[in-house]
């Protein structure tokens, strides 16, 4: 924000260094005008287009939760993806999840989480005119952020790594272009690339298609409903024999919303740590008093709204039973 | 709710925004790790389909805490947690009908090409 060193009255400024309240509603103005020792007749850090300092935090803030309704409907679209491929096939969803570490997960909601309190303390200090509390607790903050960054792109080197990426370079995709066979870095792998055959399997509800060694199982031409030959419930980890040929496709299709959701609030997280490295250099200056911190609350809930999206991603992709 | 805020060490910033106390802000911190712990927890039990809604439950409340502490909602102004609540009602919706829409159309959807058995 710039201030220019005229008034915003005009020609009937103040005597410099006279700190007249410009209104009875700007005792404030005042007050920070005396305490500066500036002579604008406002506060340095009062734009002109606002009367008073608390119309303008008023303002700012009502604009920043605004402007995080719209970033929650935004994500609600992927969430509404989500919800209704998951509603549609949940086989595919709990088969795919075993891609996911949970360990990972767990530890990036830790860091998350923690990285949300310190920048909520950053916020307590900058309201009670902490500098170096403040300071602090923002480089808390972008260490907590770079560490998060830094564990989702080891998490995105091992999909890269077991084939599971997006489009051609997802093993489930129909459109695969490389050589590995779907399900070959899967712990109960070995029994599920061979041909289909559950024997301590013990569905919920019985296939009446299964077959028995007398009449062998009869692929119909014409595909049923989706989860038709796939057991709704199962005793043991379910293998990838376990799914319906067609749901098969359909795990490159969870992925895709898994790095969509994911990949969308990691730029969130990297808007954020810009935005914070932003406020800790201006606090660094000596932007922020306790008269001033608009911009450290208005980041602070962004950050908390990027950590409180995160906070439904993982249960909802990491713990899908 | 004034009662409440009228308790904390209210820091006058333009009459508006009030410091949590250190305390509640650690309070919130460890709650929110130890329903961390518990969803993860809660994995490991068979509930069937009370496992999606236990972990969606566990997340409503930890965003709960999150909005009303670390974003301050508790001592602010209300219409914020409108603005919110209403962003919040029609991700709702939107999901609401479409998994409506869903549940009443895709049995009778053909999977694509692609996805079909190869003979």
């Amino acid at each position: 924000m710039t201030t220019e060193p005229t008034n915003p009255a005009g020609g009937s400024s103040p005597e410099p260094g006279a700190a007249v309240p410009q209104s009875a509603q700007a005792p404030q103005a005042a007050a920070a005008v005396a305490q500066d020792g500036t002579a604008h007749g406002h506060p340095p850090f009062l734009a002109h287009h606002f009367d008073t300092p608390q119309q303008q935090f008023a303002s700012g803030k009502l604009g920043m939760w605004i402007f995080l309704g719209t970033e929650i409907l935004m994500f609600g679209g992927l969430f509404c993806a989500y919800a209704v491929y998951r509603h549609n096939h949940p086989d595919v969803f709990r088969y795919a999840d075993r891609y996911l570490d949970r360990t990972l997960g767990a530890l990036n909601t830790a860091i998350l989480i923690s990285s949300s309190f310190t920048m909520a303390w950053a916020v307590r200090c900058a309201q009670i005119g902490r500098r170096r509390g403040l300071v602090t607790c923002l480089a808390l903050t972008i260490l907590g952020g770079i560490g998060f960054m830094g564990i989702k792109s080891v998490e995105y080197q091992t999909k890269w790594k077991e084939h599971v990426w997006i489009g051609r370079s997802n093993v489930f995709s129909a459109q695969y272009t490389g050589t590995a066979k779907p399900g070959e870095h899967d712990e109960t792998e070995a029994e599920a690339a061979k041909p289909i055959a559950p024997a301590p399997y013990t569905p919920a509800h019985p296939d009446p298609n299964a077959g028995t060694p007398d009449a062998p199982k009869i692929v119909p031409k014409v595909i049923g409903p989706p989860g038709l030959a796939a057991p709704s419930s199962g005793q043991r980890e379910m293998t990838l024999a376990d799914l319906a040929a067609q749901d098969r496709h359909r795990i490159a299709v969870f992925f895709s919303i898994y790095f969509l959701m994911t990949g969308l609030h990691g730029v969130h997280v990297l808007v954020g740590l810009g935005l914070i490295t932003w406020i800790m250099v201006r606090s660094i200056r000596g932007a922020f008093s306790s008269l001033y911190f608009t911009p450290v609350d208005l980041v602070g809930l962004y950050w908390h709204l990027v950590d409180m999206i995160w906070i439904f991603l993982f249960p909802l992709l990491y713990l899908i039973h | 709710m004034d009662a409440q805020s009228a308790e904390m060490p209210a820091v006058d910033h333009a009459g508006e925004a009030h410091a949590v106390p250190m305390k509640v802000l650690l309070r919130v911190f460890a709650a929110l790790l130890f329903l961390t712990a518990l969803t993860v927890s809660v994995t490991r039990v068979n509930l069937g389909q009370a496992n999606v809604l236990i972990a969606l439950l566990i997340a409503v409340a930890k965003a709960g805490l999150v909005a009303m502490y670390f974003m301050h909602l508790r001592y602010d102004r209300p219409f914020h947690g409108v603005v919110l609540i209403v962003a919040l009602l029609f991700v709702a919706l939107f999901i609401g009908m479409l998994v409506l829409d869903t549940g009443h159309y895709q049995a009778d959807l053909q999977p694509p090409a692609d996805m079909r058995i190869k003979p």
